[in-house]
């Protein structure tokens, strides 16, 4: 099965960009699960609620409101580009953007378990053996969360890299910079006579989701070796 | 050593405290569970927030300023009943993690002045601790194949090489079945012996404090009921609640003046008595303890004659109170010393015994065994 060169794009396309979402979004997912996790906010409940909106919108909804929003006159995206010349929308950073909230939650629910099953005991032995807070945070919870973060990470991975409705709405589907696979595949199945174009796109999307998905359980299983569970 | 006054108030439960503590050794806190024990250690150890406190170790107060220390710099080593080891790491990694940090603090505390050290601190390396705990074998260990009480050993090390100006032991054997708690009290032990640390035990366990405290705090429902010498302490009347009717008996001090090797008696001088017990490790000069039970004490107010008991101590009644409905507990002066003696109203009534009258107390060499400890830097490894 020979791909052609507009494929491999599409698909290293959809590789990148999914990759981009997730390094972007895990830092700030880690953080949202800690907060979640270990501090009784006010909020929280809110916050609970916020992050998980991309599961139950329709993911048009989402693309539309990131367009509200990083636009180029939207509030936040007329400021990026008037202040550091980032523009979001067309974009392969703005197609991140998008998968990266959609993604969101998984990742952060997959963390959040991790997390939860960090015994906060051993961050108070931390303490007493003269650990502060970040310190802590780097040489014990973290590591302890590694799990977590590895599935949640390859799990948003694989669910990027198949993102449709957010990205086609914020960033349209412009051949080379943000038409990833699965938009591909749409584009395929609307040109008369793009059959096999668009069988070899699934099964490049089916042989991927799988790759991934074992992948994550097979880093899992590792890692909970290491840490000998 | 040290004084700590705390007071924390939490969902109708009030913790109110005031220790203190002259002498360097190991401090009991004894009472029953839920009195409050483990709220306090976490109070002094900055893991709890308390509405009021005020501690100093050593001459180092641990607020500023009304503001508290945090934990991370209190410099107080901390072993949980759960030994909380880092899964993550093996045995070495566990043990060097306080060593790291607390070497990193001393140069900062040194250059900021913020912490006085302790000059006379004992040098603690893990070339010291290592040995002195067993843990040589362990090093390279994961934390998952450690049994129990190797558990709490390297969790012992890890909080020694933090170098504590007050190492907190917050129950360490209760997660352990009898054999694995043999197998760590002679460490902690020889830590008392052997360091200069001085250490908070918390324990409900009344054999622990009897093996290990050189000073008491009986507590009770947030509160202090008294707080003295092991001896003084076992004679308090509220004792009797929180042990248990069976384990009540006066704890004697002792000085082992010799040690028959045909019968392996040892010769102990208890006030103005001598007690023969077999102490397998005791040798001329230690220091004993031990607890003589009430219900094992025998009380005669004629000298008795051709008994197989060893032990017969000369001493006048203190005073007599109700024990329970059919029993009355006997305090004896021996001489230097107090001892109780369980008796039957019937023959506290048969024999007239009173305040002032002069008796016999008899106690069989065997009940003592298992009762009595060698204490102090002279302790001996028994002779083979």
């Amino acid at each position: 099965m020979m791909l052609t060169a507009a494929e491999v794009d599409a698909v290293r396309l959809s590789l990148s960009i999914a990759l981009r979402s997730v390094l972007f979004s895990l830092p700030l997912a880690i953080l949202v699960a800690w907060l979640l996790t270990r501090r009784q906010l006010r909020g929280g409940l809110l916050l609970d609620a916020f992050v998980h909106l991309p599961l139950v919108l329709p993911p048009v909804v989402v693309g539309y409101l990131l367009l509200l929003l990083f636009g180029m006159r939207g509030p936040i995206g007329g400021w990026l580009y008037a202040h550091f010349g980032i523009q979001l929308v067309f974009t392969s950073a703005g197609a991140a953007l998008a998968t990266a909230v959609m993604s969101f939650p998984l990742m952060v629910r997959a963390i959040r378990i991790s997390l939860e099953g960090v015994d906060a005991g051993l961050e108070d032995a931390a303490r007493t053996l003269g650990a502060g807070a970040w310190d802590r945070f780097f040489t014990v919870t973290l590591p302890l969360m590694l799990p977590g973060i590895l599935a949640g990470a390859v799990t948003a991975f694989s669910a990027g890299l198949g993102e449709f409705g957010a990205v086609i709405t914020f960033v349209s589907n412009i051949p080379g910079e943000t038409r990833t696979l699965p938009l591909a595949l749409y584009t395929a199945l609307q040109t008369p006579g793009g059959d096999a174009v668009a069988a070899r796109l699934a099964a490049v999307s089916f042989s991927l989701g799988l790759i991934g998905l074992i992948a994550a359980e097979f880093i899992a299983r590792r890692v909970r070796r290491m840490l000998g569970r | 050593m040290f004084s700590i006054r705390a007071k924390k108030r939490r969902d109708g439960f009030v913790l109110d405290v005031d220790i203190e503590v002259s002498a360097p050794g190991v401090v009991a806190l004894f009472g029953r569970s839920g009195c409050g024990k483990t709220t306090l250690v976490n109070i002094i150890a900055g893991l709890l927030p308390a509405d009021e406190a005020h501690i100093v170790i050593d001459g180092w107060a641990l607020d500023k300023d009304g503001k508290s220390l945090l934990a991370e710099h209190r410099g107080i080593g901390y072993v949980f009943q759960d030994a909380r080891l880092f899964p993550h790491l093996d045995v070495m990694g566990n043990l060097r993690y306080g060593e790291k940090r607390a070497k990193a603090r001393s140069v900062q505390n040194n250059e900021n002045l913020r912490i006085n050290p302790r000059r006379d601190a004992p040098r603690i390396t893990l070339d010291v601790v290592a040995p002195l705990l067993g843990l040589e074998p362990l090093l390279s260990r994961r934390v998952h194949q450690l049994s129990g009480g190797e558990r709490q050993r390297v969790a012992l090390g890890r909080a020694l090489l933090t170098r504590p100006r007050l190492l907190i032991l917050d129950e360490p054997l209760a997660s352990l079945d009898a054999a694995r708690r043999e197998e760590v009290l002679p460490y902690l032990e020889k830590l008392r012996d052997e360091l200069a640390i001085p250490m908070i035990y918390v324990s409900h366990q009344f054999e622990e404090v009897l093996r290990l405290a050189t000073h008491v705090v009986l507590m009770d429902k947030g509160k202090v009921l008294s707080q003295g010498s092991l001896d003084e302490l076992s004679l308090h009347p509220e004792l009797r609640a929180i042990v248990g009717p069976e384990a009540v008996g006066a704890v004697v001090h002792g000085l082992v003046e010799s040690v028959d090797g045909g019968t392996g008696l040892a010769n102990i001088r208890v006030g103005a008595n001598v007690l023969r017990i077999h102490l397998r490790e005791a040798r001329a000069g230690a220091h004993i303890r031990a607890q003589l039970l009430a219900r094992d004490i025998i009380l005669a107010t004629t000298r008795p004659d051709n008994l197989s008991v060893r032990n017969i101590m000369t001493g006048t009644i203190a005073r007599i109170v109700p024990d329970d409905e059919d029993t009355e507990l006997v305090y004896v002066d021996i001489g230097g010393a107090s001892i109780l003696s369980r008796v039957t109203r019937a023959a506290s009534v048969a024999l007239d015994l009173r305040a002032g009258l002069q008796v016999w107390a008899l106690v069989k060499s065997v009940s003592i065994r298992g009762h009595a400890f060698v204490e102090g830097p002279a302790r001996q490894q028994p002779a083979i």
